[in-house]
């Protein structure tokens, strides 16, 4: 498997041209689910069908009887991204589809690591042959923000007035303890390794889970112009780091290599000082913030 | 083949792709994005590639052509192409 990938870094204009999402959609000025959904659908292409729960996406999506994309899309509900893409799949195999067609559920962080953690975790023991890809905006954002289990520690949401006072869950490692095939982490203001990611997860067969980070810029309280740079500071502190595990195997993207080395990892409070949410952060709190993240690195390391 | 325009041959909601869905979103602007083309590395030199403006648009509003062209009419005026272009070549005016 491993030689059958595309190692090649893209340049921006080595991206495909044709689009599959349409402009003059519902996503709000800046947002980086756009960018990235848009990047994802470049690389799945036409022979796709996708599932989507309730979430910002659904609005992206657009009313009845428009849409803003050019894909084959199922909209299912909140709870059930997983259960409806192993149905899809169940269908496809049935017709003898199933190596024809890519099945990909979109879902919030909300609608995977909260309330839909029992259908992917069921598809993922069974293997299902689907992509899910996540995108965490580290909230309920859909609904006026409230707190997801992906929202990190201290961030201000509608329901912790105060900042959360839970950790961010590792979703990414919840699925790599399920033994599947191929599992990535991306981020929106990295497009080109979006694109590759999700070529790359199409080379496999089975569950494949693809988490990226897509600063949401009224969620997080920054000026829209600034969601690129969001993502690459949560990238550079160390914050979220891009890797894939293949096989069982982690290998940490370029991107990430440099937070090896703590003294090259940018301070959290460079990233945590930016926001809105993070607004009424004490000093006591970015220093456990910090060794929060250096104590991740050193988990991280077991793996490589 | 289904005739999605024909409500009778359908048996669900079926949503038809169509530009502007939430209508002219260019209106949502209070910042407008202007090329200014004499700084633009795709027109300073025929060699050149960039296209990062293009890359970053969550909007796809702007062309992967040379130079690249803003459809202004979805232009929904965050900046991004501004923030990201290497040279200078896009600037934020009010509207
Ligand atoms: C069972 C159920 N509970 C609650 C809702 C209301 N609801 C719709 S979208 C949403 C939030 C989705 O959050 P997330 O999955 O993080 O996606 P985002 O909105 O951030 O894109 C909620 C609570 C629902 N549609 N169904
Ligand atoms: S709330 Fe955030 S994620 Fe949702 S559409 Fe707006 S910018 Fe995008
Ligand atoms: S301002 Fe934003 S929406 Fe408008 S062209 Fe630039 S990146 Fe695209
Ligand atoms: S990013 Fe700037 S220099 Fe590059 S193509 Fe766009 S406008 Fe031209």
């Amino acid at each position: 498997m491993m030689d059958m990938i595309e190692t090649k870094r893209l340049r921006p204009d080595d991206l495909p041209e044709q689009e599959f999402l349409l402009p003059g959609n519902r996503s709000c000025a800046g947002c980086s689910m756009s960018l990235y959904y848009r990047m994802a659908l470049k690389a799945l292409g036409k022979k796709t069908i996708i599932t989507v729960p309730a979430s910002c996406l659904t609005v992206l999506h657009g009313l009845y009887h428009k849409t803003s994309v050019k894909m084959n899309v199922v909209h299912t509900t909140f709870e059930t991204t997983a259960a409806s893409a192993s149905g899809i799949v169940a269908a496809l195999e049935a017709k003898g589809l199933g190596d024809e067609i890519t099945v990909c559920g979109f879902a919030g962080d909300g609608g995977t690591s909260d309330i839909g953690i029992q259908g992917l975790s069921g598809a993922a023991e069974r293997n299902t042959n689907f992509i899910y890809a996540c995108y965490d905006n580290e909230m309920y954002s859909n609904t006026g923000t409230q707190r997801s289990g992906q929202t990190p520690y201290m961030a201000y949401t509608t329901t912790t007035p105060h900042g959360k006072l839970e950790h961010k869950k590792n979703m990414p490692m919840i699925m790599h303890a399920h033994g599947i095939p191929y599992i990535a982490t991306s981020c929106s203001s990295y497009p080109q390794d979006v694109y590759a990611k999700f070529k790359k997860a199409k080379l496999f067969t089975g569950t494949r889970y693809i988490h990226t980070l897509i600063p949401c810029p009224p969620g997080w309280g920054f000026p829209t112009d600034q969601s690129i740079e969001m993502g690459r500071l949560a990238v550079k502190s160390g914050i979220f780091p891009l890797f894939e595990i293949i096989d069982g195997k982690m290998f940490l993207s370029p991107e990430s290599e440099r937070c090896l080395d703590p003294s090259k990892r940018l301070k959290v409070e460079e990233y945590l000082k930016l926001q809105g949410r993070f607004k009424h952060i004490q000093p006591e709190h970015i220093e456990y913030y910090q060794e929060y993240v250096d104590n991740h690195w050193n988990f991280i390391n077991q793996f490589l | 083949m289904v005739d999605y325009k024909d409500p009778k041959s359908t048996i669900a909601a079926v949503q038809v792709p169509s530009e502007g869905e939430a209508g002219k979103t260019g209106s949502w602007r209070s910042f407008k994005p202007v090329f200014n083309p004499e700084k633009c590395i795709l027109i300073k030199s025929e060699k050149a590639r960039c296209h990062i403006c293009w890359m970053f648009c969550p909007e796809v509003a702007i062309t992967k052509s040379r130079p690249p062209t803003i459809n202004l009419d979805y232009c929904k005026g965050c900046g991004i192409c501004s923030t990201e272009c290497p040279h200078g070549a896009i600037t934020m005016k009010k509207e």
